[in-house]
């Protein structure tokens, strides 16, 4: 739940509410940009998430750097498990 | 040390090491309370301790949302859930943690429905495909989880879905700040500030830490250079005898925070006139309860909530550490009854609980170390 998870925004859905679908180490889920509607990321931008929400836009370099942060504190495998939950499509 | 080698940039995390080392005065004991569990965990796991000077103490403070939720929450929470074609829906960081009656998982092995949800918007998707079930959000967190709970609610309410409702315990950090610096038995000489909170809240919020206690604030990021450097922060001020604000995680943290996460918040959310915390007691507008424009979504006003107040196990002592007067090993259950698998206090249960992460790492490593030492 505290796992701030990066990936990369692939395609913007102009949907009510806001959507978009990120890549996070080759998973693909839907997560909501309401928090990040006074910077509206564009495809390519790389985004922290917190629980299926955008949170804040970073670098390439910064998601990277966090993805090796989230393997070196064991955590990788959990933010796997927690993006694969999104969309409910584990239950 | 063993792992530095391994760190990225070693090199720097030397030189880095070396000069905390340099500023810190000998004659002098610094006690520096990382606020977040995220921060706790990286400490132990990356060993971080072995690299500072031992007149350096690391307070573990009660920055994660799990531990600090009181028992009677958790059972107010499954009471709820224990009427009929209700749907108890909740992170898995919230299923193992125990409730008088056991934890939502052993609910769900009595009968109860409890789902994982990974994202409260998966919770509102589950009210919509269940119709005929009315599904309880069991919601969690500090600012860092809180606008998307706010969130969630503003699209219940636009889209209609009535069958939602959220149980909220969102708690907020700052009071809790000001709740250990007022404890008489603590002395604190820095902080390192919390990384994604702040992302939300920006560090406007810390000013008077700085301002009216005279503490310096390093706000950190969450690798093992990203921690020391932090500490290098404070220590420098603390040394010109200087007390601000600084922003060591500036490539996520900006200093006004998220507006739209703020505004989310305040649409939904207002300040409850007190909340129970675990270990710190009741602290007054500490935590956010749903407003009344939203009450057709507030599991608290929707259903009857008994309000049970439970004191935790009188041997365990959980709430000695959460304040940081006790190290985890000191409690007395630490690694006899209360163990990760067998989690009493809710510290042992969250990876970002002081009890877990000493578990996990130094309790193992000993016990290694000590196995090792009796075969030679």
């Amino acid at each position: 739940m505290c796992l701030a998870i990066p990936g990369k925004i692939v395609q913007l859905f102009p949907d009510q509410p806001p959507t978009a679908m990120v890549d996070v180490v080759g998973v693909r889920r839907k997560v909501d940009l309401g928090l990040l509607q006074d910077q509206p990321p564009v495809a390519g931008d790389w985004v922290l998430i917190h629980v299926g929400f955008a949170m804040s836009k970073i670098s390439e370099q910064d998601a990277n750097d966090q993805m090796r942060t989230l393997r070196m504190l064991g955590e990788a495998e959990a933010a796997m498990e927690e993006v694969q939950g999104y969309g409910l499509e584990e239950s | 040390m063993k792992f530095v080698d391994e760190f990225r940039e070693p090199e720097v995390i030397t030189r880095t090491a070396a000069e905390i080392r340099r500023l810190a005065d000998p004659n002098r004991h610094y006690r520096i309370m990382e606020v977040c569990g995220g921060h706790t965990h990286a400490i132990y796991r990356f060993g971080l301790k072995d690299l500072l000077p031992p007149n350096i103490e690391l307070i573990h403070g009660p920055g994660c949302p799990v531990c600090v939720l009181p028992m009677g929450r958790i059972d107010d929470g499954l009471s709820i859930a224990e009427q009929p074609d209700v749907i108890f829906a909740a992170f898995g960081d919230m299923m193992r943690v125990p409730g008088t009656r056991g934890s939502p998982l052993e609910h769900k092995a009595r009968g109860m429905d409890v789902r994982i949800v990974y994202s409260p918007s998966d919770a509102l998707k589950l009210a919509q495909t269940n119709p005929d079930k009315h599904v309880m959000f069991f919601a969690i967190g500090f600012e860092t989880t809180a606008p998307s709970t706010a969130l969630t609610l503003v699209r219940a309410k636009n889209q209609g879905v009535h069958n939602f409702s959220v149980f909220c315990n969102h708690v907020t950090i700052i009071p809790a700040i000001r709740a250990i610096l007022d404890s008489p038995d603590m002395r604190i000489d820095a902080f390192i500030g919390p990384g994604h909170v702040s992302t939300v809240i920006g560090c406007r919020p810390y000013e008077w830490i700085a301002k009216d206690e005279d503490k310096p604030v390093a706000v950190s990021g969450f690798e093992p250079l990203d921690i020391l450097q932090s500490i290098v922060m404070v220590l420098r001020q603390l040394k010109a005898d200087e007390a601000k604000i600084e922003n060591q995680y500036k490539r996520v943290v900006p200093w006004e925070g998220n507006r739209a996460a703020l505004r989310a918040m305040a649409e939904v959310f207002e300040l409850r006139p007190y909340f129970e915390w675990r270990g710190l007691g009741f602290i007054s507008q500490s935590a956010l309860r749903i407003r009344d424009s939203y009450a057709g979504w507030d599991a608290e006003q929707r259903f009857h909530v008994p309000g049970v107040r439970v004191t935790d196990p009188k041997a365990a002592q959980c709430g000695e550490v959460l304040k940081g007067v006790l190290k985890p090993h000191q409690c007395k259950l630490f690694g006899k009854e209360c163990t990760p698998e067998h989690p009493i206090g809710a510290l042992m249960v969250s990876s970002e609980g002081s009890c877990a992460a000493y578990f996990n790492y130094e309790h193992r490593k000993t016990a290694r170390l000590t196995s090792i030492e009796s075969v030679a």
